[in-house]
């Protein structure tokens, strides 16, 4: 038995790693949102890609476009999804159940706290360096993830479109999805459709 | 707080669940409108403080709904906003899920993996930048620091812990910023 933080058990060759129970797949994820300062998304992708290899990068970033493309938050809707994959509507209920206990325990005492530390300067520091990092984290965990679309230029592209309608031109993210979504959808079909053709013949 | 008034909280917030694409964040504005202006439940200090609060502790951003809900009636409130805010899009996410996961090998399913998955690390990279823009305005030390914490993550897989503590502490000692 290893402790929530501690590395998996060594898998047999060939079997794919998946959590144990119930309570592992809570404590998982309670553990890797505990440490998500200014973003879970970091953690996440390490915890469940590259730590537990439960998922693939592929499965992660598929996940991820669900998550973003439906309405919630989208580490939350990954908690569900991940959860519903090996153990149903119960996974689904102890992973986002994980996710947002422990953290929610946390956040309520932070506010109590709060009154206190607002107008310190030096805790007013320190978020600004933990800020700058932060989203440093993101960045470096988007580069992480467009290492499965290597090779695939135009669907980079499609990323680097989204990027600047939603960084540099401040486009809503709403309108972002539901515009380059369907039309990058449409494209994928017909891109998939062409590639099935040249392979039949 | 009336039993009343925890129904009309919770509706209110399990129907701006499902607009809530890319995150509760968008729809704040509107749970500002009904908390500050119309009940007049929180004051815009209150409110502006929950989400500041909620962007710094560990955890999903969406517990500023959790800590908003606290405020207005106590562990009640909490359970409602809460409830109500991740009930409804949880509900249609897992939907949305198993639907697919049932037909791995239909067009439409290919083509949502393909054209989406792009989009997906495309809007996670930008929301990256809006944190780190925030943070950093035109500091080129914490633009440095942004860039040293990205790189670290992208090609290394040390304990990314060491990166918000060095963060906090180059803050704190006004080294950066």
């Amino acid at each position: 038995m290893t402790d929530a933080t501690g590395a998996p058990p060594p898998a047999a060759a060939g079997e794919r790693p998946r959590p144990a129970s119930l309570t592992e797949l809570f404590l998982v994820f309670s553990a890797l949102a505990l440490r998500g300062f200014g973003g879970v998304l970091p953690w996440a992708q390490r915890v469940l890609v590259d730590d537990r290899r439960w998922l693939t990068r592929e499965e992660f970033v598929e996940m991820l476009a669900f998550g973003q493309l439906l309405p919630g938050p989208n580490v939350c809707n990954v908690a569900l999804m991940v959860g519903d994959r090996w153990f149903g509507w119960r996974g689904a209920l102890a992973a986002l159940g994980g996710m947002l206990a422990a953290p929610c325990v946390v956040v309520l005492a932070l506010a109590v706290l709060y009154g206190q530390m607002a107008d310190d300067p030096v805790a007013r520091r320190a978020l600004v360096g933990m800020g700058a990092v932060a989203g440093g984290m993101i960045l470096g965990t988007a580069l992480r993830l467009a290492t499965t679309q290597r090779g695939r230029w135009p669907w980079l592209a499609v990323g680097a479109l989204a990027f600047a309608a939603v960084a540099l031109l401040r486009i809503k993210l709403a309108w972002v999805v539901l515009g380059i979504g369907p039309a990058a959808v449409v494209a994928a079909w017909y891109a998939n459709r062409r590639r099935a053709g040249e392979g039949g013949r | 707080m009336s039993g009343a008034d925890l129904l009309d909280l919770f509706m209110h917030f399990a129907s701006l669940s499902l607009l809530a694409i890319g995150g509760a964040l968008a729809t704040s504005p509107e749970m500002n409108r009904y908390l500050v202006d119309e009940r007049a439940w929180l004051s815009t200090a209150q409110f502006n403080d929950s989400i500041a609060i909620a962007q710094a502790a560990p955890g999903p951003n969406i517990l500023f709904v959790t800590l908003l809900g606290w405020q207005v009636g106590g562990v009640a409130g909490a359970v409602a906003t809460t409830v109500g805010q991740l009930l409804p899009s949880s509900l249609v996410t897992l939907a949305c899920w198993r639907w697919k996961s049932a037909r791995e090998d239909a067009p439409l399913v290919a083509a949502i993996r393909l054209g989406l998955s792009p989009i997906a690390i495309g809007l996670t990279a930008s929301a990256g930048w809006v944190i780190a823009a925030g943070a950093n305005g035109g500091d080129p030390a914490l633009w440095a620091m942004t860039a040293v914490a990205a790189l670290v993550v992208w090609r290394t897989r040390v304990n990314l812990l060491w990166l918000v503590g060095a963060g906090a502490l180059l803050g704190a000692f006004g080294i950066v910023g």
